[in-house]
């Protein structure tokens, strides 16, 4: 008896070891939508985003115009969409990641390659959105939504005298207001800074780079109110803070919250800082990858882009759509007091493959 | 039915601490949900800003699809994980404090497991064999991946709390039921069930809880349609805080209250005291 | 007068005019009832939980690969051997600190309370319990984010010590905060297993300490509190355990400005994709867990 139960033991572990070992592979993405025609849909949509992205209504809207259904779910992070995604059957038609997670998607065999022929509305993503460092043919994803990464500033107290820098957080001005200032909690997002203050690229990968940007990081620990990302433009608003690392679109959404909305300003400083692009792309086994390029081909439509943008408040990246923006989202995305340095001074994050756990732990090490 | 004389009130002095101290305890548990709700009437998208009364949150609450089903979703699962968690782990409790059996310190261990676990480590290695089951089995991702998730970490702490009834408790009065020609259905079900009813329902008010309450491994077993509430407002904080997610709690605590109050009052229609 | 030879059971009670060949049937009987009994949890636990386990042993001694996935092959303990640095001593010492500080905490608060529940008519305990519980049906995040504005520099906390005379707090952002989260957050973890197993002490037995003469103290030292023991160790060990591994309550209400076990971990598997490196430290932490909660299982089971 006792040995027929060792046996069997043996053989579920054996059983799981060959599950665990075809757990690794999911390389070979091919694309099952070679054959999908302009606006064919074989089945739901299944779309995996960011919550508040989308208006549940015109996603509707979607669904009603090919009568099919269509369900969102929605993620906080893009490191927590990512492995649901590697590991299969997560059955999502559609996902949005973030350009850096975009390339380490392609990368991995991830997502499939997009088929252009379903997607004519691609000759509207503008120039600067095109080719992306990250998908450099463009084949495997298109972009969604924009902004930049920078500083939000309550100038009722810093006034308006004050550097377009990152001086105002890692130089010697924070000092006058300690305990007032917020970083993102993310390592690639404020190292980034850092980085960038010191004026090296933010994808750098030079190890002597990182501990200067690590040893600023940790000097400005003694001058914040917290590491904080969700809560940045908040804090700031309600006067926990004075300076914010924050999102662009977060904090012009906020601050036309507020009473006083002038009170404000966002600014990428004149280092540079980061744009960040969050890109659509089908999942390497989408259970119905037809839709899914209908969905994409019909966001990317002028007036669909500019409904999107109007109801997010984030940038397009589509260029038929800019004409339609509401004028104060169109006049904060042109503004010159907002990209200080010009776009040549902003950089997308992209992925630095081993060398990323350097940042995590960068992070870890700065914070003490 | 009591099986014991119970703790008689202490007197004088003591007496008023403890009732002090658990006023205090109930002051520091409610102060948090009273600010929840008065702000899940204040018209500032800002929580912590008081912008006068509304009820325009309750009003968008009614009006968006994606909260009600992610709300739906939750009681579901949550009602499903505890009935079976509860089943299971007070079944493997009196196994463990009433019985001798082989295996028996391979299962003690196995019961602590889903607890010592960081979250976080049991949904990646969920994320992983549902994927692979469900490529296998043709099974998709969605409520049976969640709710069999949720059963696995709340057998032990149901587990935990019904041993921490049994642990040392007598089973002499079992054995005299037994002895006088009880089955062991009816020595279970009169006896040992009503000892072991308190610590059922804490486990169950415990597993109830854990259910509703669990983000990260809800969210990597999840499939198409089947956010959570959590899930839902976690992807939502990224947004901010706004009193929508307060208005969604206020209905999340009355939908939880009502059913707790229902099954506690259809439970002592049915067996008086059980409790 | 020594009152710790109490027993509430007789132990180990043999079974009453029992011939050996009874006796040995009725053993087998009992082995086949609890393993019976035991059936149902142990298969569900080995399919759903101890199969993905494996995983994450595996896992540990694979290889976090160039773009950030994990190669199953070139087997090796490179993670484990990680374990061993400043870093991870850092964050390890720092988070049992923590963990420490508020178990203690809630065992403070949840005895006495749980004691008072005790000795309260049965239905007045019912409804003490669900009221214990009720704030839990809300959303753990959002209880985060209530804490956060009662404790900002213009939340109600602040205007009421300001009020007294005491001046503004500024508890928002500090251990502190992190503490009284934790606390608030894992409470009804002590007080659940606290309650079970006090309120089936007999009472006469506390009775029966009074009468001969014992003080508070020493009935409560010599009665109460080893009678209690399962629940203390039972709840100690669900606050304990979670608390090391919280990461959304130290960063709400701490600001992130200090590196806990919990992020460390979301961070090794998530943000850094280290499989490898989070399951090592996953699984080396559920050994150290593991054999600790048994010890103190054991002892707390001898001491009855």
């Amino acid at each position: 008896m006792k040995t027929t139960r060792k046996s069997t033991w043996v053989g579920i572990l054996a059983a799981f070891a060959v599950l665990a070992a075809a757990c690794g592979g999911s390389d070979s993405a091919e694309s099952a939508a070679g054959s999908c025609a302009v606006g064919q849909v074989d089945g739901d949509l299944a779309l995996y985003n960011w919550a508040e992205y989308i208006d549940p209504d015109h996603l509707q809207a979607f669904a009603d115009e090919f009568g099919i259904n269509a369900t969102m779910d929605t993620y906080d992070s893009n490191e927590a969409m990512q492995p649901i995604i590697a590991a299969g059957s997560s059955g999502y038609d559609v996902i949005v990641p973030s350009d850096y997670m975009m390339g380490i998607m392609i990368e991995g065999g991830f997502v499939q390659p997009l088929n252009f022929d379903a997607i004519p509305n691609s000759k509207n993503i503008s120039p600067d959105f095109a080719n992306p460092s990250y998908d450099p043919e463009q084949t495997h994803s298109v972009p969604y939504q924009w902004g930049f990464t920078g500083l939000a500033v309550n100038t009722a107290v810093v006034g308006t005298d004050f550097p377009r820098s990152w001086d105002l957080v890692f130089g010697d001005e924070a000092s006058a207001y300690a305990g007032q200032i917020t970083l993102l909690n993310d390592p690639r997002e404020t190292l980034g800074a850092a980085l960038k203050s010191l004026g090296y690229s933010l994808n750098s990968t030079d190890e002597g780079e990182l501990a200067e940007a690590q040893a600023v990081v940790a000097a400005a620990k003694d001058n914040l109110l917290a590491f904080n990302t969700d809560s940045a433009d908040e804090l700031l608003t309600s006067g926990e803070s004075v300076i914010a690392h924050a999102y662009s679109g977060d904090a012009f959404t906020q601050f036309l919250e507020t009473d006083n909305p002038d009170d404000y300003v966002f600014f990428v400083p004149e280092e540079g800082g980061t744009r960040w692009v969050d890109n659509m792309a089908i999942p390497f086994d989408a259970p119905h990858p037809c839709t899914a390029h209908t969905f994409i081909n019909w966001l990317l439509d002028a007036d669909e882009g500019a409904t999107l943008s109007n109801w997010n408040y984030y940038g397009t990246p589509n260029s038929g759509a800019i004409d339609a923006l509401d004028d104060e989202l169109r006049d904060f995305l042109t503004s010159p007091d907002v990209l200080v340095g010009g776009l040549d001074s902003v950089e997308s994050i992209s992925d630095t493959g081993e060398f990323e756990t350097n940042f995590s732990d960068a992070f870890t090490n700065a914070k003490g | 039915m009591s099986t014991n004389a119970g703790i008689t009130q202490p007197r004088g002095l003591t007496r008023g601490l403890l009732s002090v101290n658990a006023w205090l305890v109930y002051l520091f548990f409610y102060a948090p949900i009273v600010l929840l709700i008065i702000f899940s009437f204040s018209d500032n998208r800002n929580v912590g800003v008081w912008g006068g009364f509304t009820l325009d949150w309750y009003r968008e609450f009614g009006d968006s699809q994606p909260t009600k089903a992610a709300l739906w979703n939750s009681i579901q699962i949550a009602v499903a994980s505890t009935l079976i968690s509860v089943v299971l782990g007070t079944m493997g409790a009196l196994a463990l404090e009433r019985f001798k059996f082989r295996g028996k310190q391979v299962f003690d261990a196995l019961l602590y497991l889903p607890i010592i676990i960081p979250d976080v480590t049991m949904a990646v290695m969920m994320l992983l064999f549902f994927s692979q089951i469900a490529g296998w089995l043709g099974l998709s991702k969605g409520f049976a991946t969640i709710t069999l998730s949720h059963i696995a970490f709340s057998i032990s702490f149901v587990s935990v709390v019904v041993r921490a009834r049994l642990a040392g408790s007598d089973d002499r009065l079992e054995e005299a039921a037994l002895d006088l020609y009880a089955t062991r259905w009816q020595a279970f079900r009169f006896v040992t069930l009503p000892l072991i009813m308190p610590g059922i329902l804490g486990g169950a008010l415990l597993a109830f809880t854990l259910s509703l309450d669990d983000v990260v491994i809800t969210q990597f077993v999840a499939g198409p349609g089947w956010t959570t509430l959590p899930v839902f407002v976690f992807g939502l904080i990224r947004k901010g805080v706004t009193p929508l997610i307060n208005s969604v709690s206020v209905v999340m605590l009355l939908a939880s209250t009502a059913l707790v109050a229902v099954s506690l009052i259809a439970q002592r229609a049915r067996g008086g005291d059980v409790v | 007068m020594t009152l710790t030879e109490i027993p509430e059971t007789a132990p180990e009670l043999p079974v009453q005019v029992a011939t050996p060949e009874l006796e040995a049937t009725n053993e087998r009987n009992d082995r086949r009832r609890g393993f019976l009994m035991a059936l149902p949890a142990f298969s569900f636990l080995t399919v759903f939980f101890a199969l993905p386990l494996v995983l994450v042993v595996v896992y540990s001694f694979a290889t976090r690969n160039r773009f950030g996935g994990t190669d199953l092959s070139g087997w090796n303990t490179d993670s484990y051997q990680e374990l061993g640095s400043d870093l991870v001593r850092q964050v390890l010492t720092r988070s049992l600190v923590l963990a420490v500080i508020t178990t203690v905490i809630c065992l403070l608060l949840a005895y006495p309370f749980a004691y008072y529940m005790a000795t309260r008519k049965i239905g007045i305990r019912n409804l003490m319990l669900v009221f214990v519980m009720i704030p839990f049906w809300t959303n753990f995040l959002v209880r985060n984010y209530a804490w956060y504005v009662i404790l900002g520099t213009d939340g109600p906390l602040s205007q009421v010590t300001e009020t007294v005379g005491i001046g503004p707090t500024r508890l928002l952002f500090t251990q502190a905060a992190v503490v009284l989260g934790l606390v608030y957050g894992f409470l009804p973890f002590m007080i659940l297993p606290l309650y079970a197993s006090i309120e089936r002490i007999d009472g006469r037995l506390l009775e029966a300490s009074r009468d001969l003469y014992a003080t508070g103290a020493q009935s409560f030292r010599h009665v109460l509190l080893p009678l209690s023991l399962p629940g203390v160790v039972a709840g100690s060990i669900l606050v304990f355990i979670p608390s090391l591994g919280a990461y959304v309550t130290p960063e709400i209400l701490g600001g992130a400005k200090t590196t806990l076990l919990g992020s460390y971990i979301v961070t090794q598997f998530l943000t850094a994709r280290n499989f490898p490196f989070g399951a090592a430290l996953s699984t080396v932490l559920m050994v150290i867990m593991l054999s600790a909660t048994i010890v103190y299982f054991r002892k707390g089971g001898r001491t009855l």
